[in-house]
């Protein structure tokens, strides 16, 4: 079963062409590229399908790959603050912005990243959650942090707990030396956009392809059609939500009436 | 059975959600208050935003608000003209309200404002209420009449000017007073997400000298009135009222009322103002814990804005 998988998606990437111009090529597919929050959702798992293809020879001889699949969500600028005790009370005293942040955040890998390639090589390349970059508004300066900044951990901690940001080297599986799959877990409260899939391909520690891939989280049906209401109609909604209300009260006197 | 709910961005369990709206409607039914002090926690706790459960909440009290209003008007336990005139100072206090929510909501000290004005008022109220009622109970035991004051009493508030005589509940009182208990309320139900019931309904009967026949009844439409209004204020300025998570909540609240309501009624009015009083003062002692004790995470992650 797989290795038809496999078969369709390499006939497909035949079939589509182009590809960076390199010892090998990469196709990926994603079990599906739109989202749809409907009332029913509670988090959903994509999977994502790809196939290493060599180009040349020396390529050909080569066994061992490591692949990096991130996946960025739709960009988001959040606050991360901290409560320090003041006259007996937690109040937020201190707070970072972190600007234009990625909303999720997966970094898949095959093994994990630190044996994949060297730490300047993964620095440059933006691969684990140590790596990425996540600038934060100091004074009127914009720029990451060192690692262990203590507002850059926690805010990195509390998206980890949140399911927003994720690091796995062993989420990549190859299923046949040339033939891999992925699962992307989304949360429930996933965010809504558009979101890109990065996959990088390494071999001997050395980048040897990349491609991408892009995914989309919308509202669907009722969800987004209340979802627009509330946001453009926004007197219109109260209105109804405020009839709707009375008319569950009106109801319920009317149902319950005691004599 | 899981609902995503589309303003506050996250699934729920509808039976979960429902059961909070029976509990919490079945409170409000036996006190004849409206349960948003008990219900904009209950919310926060399971992970429903401090500004999506505020805003939302303010429908389901306005919907069982509603009920409580009409049975109160059949039995024509309710003034209404009463109840206009509180009004007059509760919407320009529900507009100041939506509109500091707003500011401090910008300001990134929304829930340190909410929690400490729970902390506040319940713990201060509840407080009142109990040591009154125990002192009711006790005259009870004795044999004595459980009121204390005698209606005919006046304080200064009966000297002000602008006196207005309300014939359904026999008060002749200045409107200063009552507009600014209306504003008060209006205020703190639109900051805090309350009706402000258990709040009015003292307020009234010791301020103002309101009869106890209609005193619920006048508190319970000028709750819905605030409430409707807040509703609509918080959709229009704020865009955080969540119209299935509101949904859920009143059909569980008005049913709850009913059941409330018959429980309510066969208890003596000095216990039942004991048990609310305790209730209000220990929800005042959970939100000043909250406080007071170190929480887990120092850090916590607000959402500025969408790039």
């Amino acid at each position: 079963m797989m290795r038809a998988i496999a078969f369709m998606l390499f006939l497909a990437m035949l079939a589509c062409g182009g590809g960076p111009a390199a010892a090998e090529r990469l196709v990926v597919s994603l079990s599906k590229q739109q989202v749809a929050i409907s009332s029913n959702f509670v988090g959903d798992e994509l999977v994502l399908f790809g196939t290493i293809e060599p180009d040349d020879r020396a390529a050909a001889a080569r066994s061992a790959y490591d692949l990096v699949i991130t996946v960025t969500g739709p960009r988001q600028t959040l606050r991360t603050r901290r409560k320090q005790r003041v006259v007996g009370i937690w109040v937020n005293v201190d707070s970072r912005e972190f600007v234009r942040v990625p909303s999720y955040l997966a970094i898949l890998s095959s093994r994990p990243v630190a044996e994949i390639a060297q730490p300047d090589i993964l620095r440059q390349l933006q691969i684990g959650l140590g790596n990425f970059l996540l600038p934060q508004r100091i004074g009127s300066d914009i720029a990451d942090t060192v690692n262990d900044d203590p507002f850059r951990r926690a805010f990195v901690h509390l998206q980890i707990q949140h399911g927003l940001y994720r690091e796995s080297g062993s989420a990549v599986i190859f299923l046949t030396p040339a033939v891999f799959r992925a699962a992307i877990p989304l949360p429930a409260d996933v965010p809504l956009g558009n979101y890109a899939i990065d996959v990088k391909l390494f071999a001997d520690g050395k980048l040897a392809a990349r491609t991408n891939s892009t995914l989309e989280v919308t509202k669907a049906g009722f969800e987004q059609y209340v979802a627009d209401a509330a946001r453009d109609h926004g007197l219109v909604y109260g209105l109804a939500t405020m009839l709707m209300a009375l008319l569950t009260g009106w109801i319920a006197s009317v149902v319950f009436k005691r004599d | 059975m899981q609902i995503y709910l589309p303003i506050a961005d996250m699934p729920v369990n509808i039976f979960l959600v429902l059961g909070m709206g029976l509990a919490v409607g079945y409170i409000s039914g036996m006190f004849g208050i409206g349960g948003g002090f008990l219900m904009t926690p209950l919310l926060i706790f399971i992970g429903v935003s401090p500004a999506v459960s505020v805003a939302s909440v303010a429908s389901h009290i306005a919907a069982s608000s509603f009920t409580g209003a009409i049975s109160y008007w059949n039995r024509r336990a309710l003034d209404l003209a009463l109840a206009l005139m509180l009004l007059a100072g509760g919407i320009i206090g529900t507009a100041t309200g939506v509109w500091l929510f707003t500011l401090l909501r910008a300001l990134d000290q929304l829930d340190l404002v909410i929690g400490l004005s729970y902390v506040t008022l319940l713990t201060v109220v509840g407080a009142l209420m109990t040591y009154e009622s125990v002192r009711a109970v006790l005259r009870a035991r004795h044999g004595l009449p459980a009121t204390i004051r005698r209606p005919g009493s006046h304080t200064w508030l009966h000297g002000l000017p602008l006196k207005v005589r309300f014939k359904r509940s026999k008060i002749y009182v200045s409107a200063i007073p009552v507009w600014t208990i209306g504003f008060i309320i209006g205020f703190v139900g639109a900051i805090m997400g309350i009706g402000g019931g258990f709040l009015l309904v003292p307020m009234l009967i010791y301020f103002l000298r309101v009869p106890t026949v209609t005193v619920i009844g006048t508190s319970m439409v000028l709750t819905l009135i605030t409430m409707a209004s807040a509703t609509v204020m918080h959709a229009a300025t704020n865009h955080l009222v969540d119209a299935v998570l509101a949904l859920i909540l009143m059909i569980g609240g008005v049913v709850g009322a009913q059941f409330g309501a018959r429980t309510g009624q066969k208890m003596r009015g000095e216990w039942l103002r004991l048990l609310l009083g305790l209730l209000v003062f220990a929800v005042g002692l959970r939100f000043a814990y909250e406080l007071m004790v170190q929480p887990d995470d120092l850090y916590s992650i607000r959402y500025v804005r969408a790039e």
